[in-house]
């Protein structure tokens, strides 16, 4: 019984001890002094890495880090200076030339310089990085062929083949395929932006195996942007630091930001109902009531839309007049009032409303729910459904896994049974499962959304054309298709939005998509908060972030006049306000503050 | 007990390759791909982020190169042709002369890249994570046994009593109760209503009382049960009936002498009480934002992450049943009738 006698002593004490060292390491974040600002992503970033990702959340932690050649207007997302200083573009709109300002550096005290970007552009559009964004880069001469002609992998072409050069050191300029209204928001748009070289290559070196995670890791990544990472912790947080080699570095106000991966909607509301959190991007449904009275939330229109895809491959839903009969039946306002309530505007169109130089092809409708109804029945009579008529098969709903999306459906099933005698049945599945089924149009009825990535009808009226990966429906027209195409290599802006136009027309003619509705911004943020602003894009730049003071939050609440949807709410941040070192009111920063760093 | 502690390992070793090679070939069996998103890739882009992590190879290469020990990747070490056509059984520098890694896999204690969170590996994920989870566990089961066994011997020393009676409704109600109810109770008894403690989070001992709390209040509802039951019974045995008889203090005799026979039922559910702990704390980590492990058992599956997936799996496996393992040997050190040399 030797054995026992030892490890009724030995157990305890080792137990103890592991219990200890655990505790320790686990509890280490709790020695991170509180941030200047907190906000809440949503979830963990799949990756820093500006080429490689897609996601909201990572594009809010890239725009910390990096910067590309521009930035955009925190409010109206015009395109201002970043990296380049001034730039200027071809009488034909073909040509882009921007010129960098010669105090840009990298947190590594490098200075960023054109062949950065070259370096950065070739590695996004290179098959082999495998950027899921890179067509947006696809503009450019070049480029398309440069990405998708592959041997085994490997590019074909040189990418002296694609139209981006480098003058001299401080300049660089694109060569575009066709006329590009948005080529500068596109600049301002993450995926552009720049890596440090040296930093991947050395990474390279001294991890071999591991490189692809060791270069973004907070000692090794170097960064352009207002901020470096501090601190990472997976589901918790991105702790940033302020980069004091920034070019722009007084006009940054917060020494330090945290984004924390909080999933739950609840927890999130809570952390910002605490103050622990500052600006949530999301609130749970079931409180947008008790907020919009509030002076920190203020839906406005986002560049996106709900649809229903309609699978126009099999009887019945391959009749355009069954497909508009549907469409019509759809109670969108009631939907917006009575399930979404933040405001969200009933879409008959796929191009969410309100793009500069757009008019949008709306599908035809009457002027009240009940003359729609009517006239639905009349087309599924047409159609030869209805009394007397064929009876409608059973359509089954598809939706993924949601609260909020099974109530819209249930919504919609109710009223095409009720006018229309349609039997819909719901089918939920699970995210990845529901994607699967989408892509090979095994559905009848699926829900869907798009959000816009620039502000271009474009961006919508692509996904529908014949064949195209995101069109999921089986529909095609060739006339859309030309119109299209035709629109991408058009010189005139005007024609070219009227071209556009005529394409949506089609497609709200025959409707392989049913929209819903127009979505809106959902931020809450504390009203102390200054140089951010609700945007169409729901983008935020972090470089204009400041606390305001006392003073200026009263006359920011004196602007809203007597307005019912401001109560005003406690304002989360300091009384005294945070201000960048270059503003009046900056911290007044003692020299010995600096020299003791 | 040496020989069991071999017969166990055996069995260890069968338990987790079979754990490991059932979920490899059900994760991979299940529609969406981890790379799937609702914007469909190009499909050059497609493929070539597929190759990277070697979703390209049939499943059966897939699952050789996940366990290991060999890297079987094109720069693979072992029996290649080299770009003459000449054939090498070994070699260590791949194709293109840089030096190639010939192990890896799970054998080798590498359990990837992870596929969702590109910026780190399965290990680093599951070593940053686990001791918080395990924080937190102990926390909560450290909790569960204090309130289960002293509510349980309140209970037994009176049965039929009002304490009795309340305690077992109290243990009843905390068995019904999911804990999601429970923790939005106290998170608006004691953040809102009464401002104690920081409403989520993780990093001081603030934040872990609820969490914790919550997480250990069904597991001390079964413990509280099942120490009631098992000291009912010692108590009526004959060895307590001859110690009161010699005339010990009645404290002595539950203390010294019931606790240690009554307890063993509550000893032998620690080990199913752990795998609950540990599978079970994801909502909790959910509701109070901790980034410990649970979270990431569902999460990798729901994203398709399958090394992060398999790698959680695997951790849990190893985990519940080497705790299994403890919880028998412990049995020896209560009850000495007990050997394991028996089983």
């Amino acid at each position: 019984m030797a054995f026992q006698r030892i490890a009724r002593q030995v157990i305890p004490v080792a137990l103890l001890a592991s219990l200890l060292g655990g505790a320790i390491y686990a509890t280490r974040g709790a020695r991170l002094e509180p941030a200047d600002f907190v906000f809440n992503n949503g979830t963990e970033v799949q990756t820093l890495d500006p080429a490689t990702v897609t996601g909201v959340p990572e594009g809010r932690a890239i725009r910390m880090l990096f910067e590309g050649l521009l930035v955009s207007h925190p409010e109206t997302l015009e395109p201002l200076p970043g990296v380049a200083e001034r730039w200027e573009v071809s009488e034909d709109g073909l040509e882009y030339t921007f010129h960098l300002r010669r105090d840009a550096l990298w947190s590594n005290g490098d200075p960023v310089t054109a062949e950065d970007f070259m370096w950065s552009f070739e590695r996004f559009l290179d098959p082999q990085t495998a950027a899921e964004y890179a067509y947006m880069l696809w503009y450019v001469e070049g480029a398309e062929a440069f990405t998708t002609e592959v041997e085994d992998g490997k590019a074909v072409h040189g990418f002296d083949t694609v139209g981006i050069t480098a003058p001299d050191e401080y300049t660089i300029r694109f060569r575009l395929k066709a006329p590009t209204p948005f080529f500068l928001e596109l600049m301002a748009f993450y995926p552009m932006f720049p890596v440090n070289r040296r930093n991947i290559e050395e990474a390279k070196e001294r991890f071999p195996d591991r490189w692809q995670q060791q270069w973004l890791r907070p000692e090794n990544i170097v960064c352009n942007g207002p901020y470096v990472v501090e601190f990472r912790r997976v589901n918790d947080r991105i702790r940033f630091a302020k980069n004091p080699r920034y070019w722009d570095a007084d006009n940054v106000a917060f020494e330090t930001v945290d984004a924390l991966a909080v999933e739950s909607y609840t927890t999130a509301l809570n952390l910002y109902l605490t103050g622990e959190c500052h600006w949530i991007d999301v609130p749970p449904a079931n409180v947008i009531q008790e907020l919009m009275p509030r002076e920190d939330f203020n839906p406005i229109p986002y560049l996106g839309t709900y649809f229903y895809r309609v699978n126009v491959t099999k009887p019945p839903l391959d009749d355009p007049l069954v497909r508009r009969a549907l469409s019509l039946t759809i109670p969108r306002k009631d939907i917006c009032e009575k399930v979404t309530k933040a405001g969200q505007v009933p879409a008959y169109a796929l191009v969410p409303p309100g793009l500069a130089g757009y008019t949008n092809a709306n599908m035809p409708h009457g002027a009240s729910y009940e003359e729609d109804v009517a006239e639905a029945k009349r087309l599924m009579e047409e159609a030869g459904y209805g009394a007397g008529g064929k009876t409608f098969p059973t359509i089954e709903i598809h939706y993924n896994t949601a609260d909020a999306h099974m109530q819209i459906a249930l919504v919609i099933a109710d009223a095409w049974s009720k006018y229309l005698g349609i039997n819909a049945k719901l089918l939920n599945q699970e995210w990845k499962v529901y994607l699967d089924t989408q892509s090979n149009v095994g559905y009848d009825v699926s829900r869907s959304a798009w959000i816009g990535d620039y502000a271009d009808p474009n961006n919508f009226v692509d996904l529908f054309v014949t064949g195209g990966e995101n069109n999921k429906t089986g529909w095609g027209n060739e006339d859309y298709d030309r119109l299209v195409r035709d629109a991408a290599a058009e010189l005139d802006p005007a024609k070219r939005m009227a071209m556009l136009q005529e394409a949506e027309a089609i497609l709200v003619d025959e409707l392989p998509v049913l929209p819903i509705y127009n979505y809106v911004t959902q931020t809450t943020f504390s009203p102390r908060l200054g140089g951010y602003f609700p945007n169409v894009k729901d983008e935020h730049f972090p470089k204009f972030w400041y606390w305001m003071d006392e003073e200026e939050l009263a006359a920011k609440r004196a602007g809203h006049g007597d307005r019912d949807d401001m109560q005003p709410v406690e304002a989360w941040g300091p009384e005294e306000g945070l201000y960048p070192p270059a503003h009046p009111k900056g911290r007044a920063r003692t020299s010995s503050e600096e020299g003791g760093d | 007990m040496l020989r069991f502690l071999a017969r166990r390992f055996l069995w260890f070793v069968i338990t987790v390759s079979t754990v490991m090679t059932v979920s490899f070939f059900l994760m991979h069996s299940v529609k969406g791909g981890p790379f799937d998103g609702e914007r469909k890739l190009d499909p050059v882009i497609e493929a070539n982020i597929k190759a990277r992590y070697h979703l390209d190879w049939p499943l059966w290469r897939q699952y050789l190169q996940y366990v290991g020990p060999f890297n079987l990747d094109d720069q693979r070490a072992l029996a290649a042709f080299d770009e003459e056509g000449g054939f090498a059984l070994w070699r260590s520098e791949g194709a293109d002369g840089e030096p190639t890694r010939a192990f890896g896999g799970v054998l080798t204690g590498d359990f990837g890249p992870s596929f969702r969170y590109k910026d780190f590996t399965v290990n680093d994920i599951l070593e940053e994570s686990l001791p918080i989870s395990a924080l937190l566990g102990v926390l909560s089961m450290m909790f569960a046994i204090a309130l289960g066994v002293s509510a349980g011997i309140a209970s037994a020393l009176r049965p039929g009593s009002g304490i009795d009676l309340t305690l077992r409704i109290a243990a009843t109600g905390g068995i019904a109760l999911p804990n999601f109810v429970i923790a939005s109770f106290l998170v608006i008894l004691l953040v809102f209503l009464i401002p104690l403690l920081p409403v989520a989070g993780w990093g001081t001992i603030q934040h872990m009382l609820l969490p914790g709390f919550c997480l250990g209040l069904v597991f001390a509802a079964y413990i509280a049960r099942l120490t009631r039951t098992g000291m009912l019974e010692t108590l009526s045995a004959d060895y307590i009936r001859t110690a009161h008889a010699k005339g010990l203090a009645p404290r002595t005799v539950v203390m010294r002498h019931a606790l240690k026979g009554g307890l063993l039922p509550v000893v032998s559910y620690l080990g199913p009480a752990t795998a609950g702990i540990l599978t079970g704390s994801l909502v909790i980590e959910k509701i109070f934002f901790i980034p410990g492990t649970g979270s990431h058992f569902i999460n990798a599956a729901t994203n398709r992450d399958y090394t992060l997936a398999m790698g959680v799996t695997i951790l849990f496996t190893v985990l519940v049943y080497t705790l299994n393992t403890v919880v028998d040997m412990a049995y020896t050190l209560l009850d000495p009738r007990i050997t394991l040399e028996d089983e």
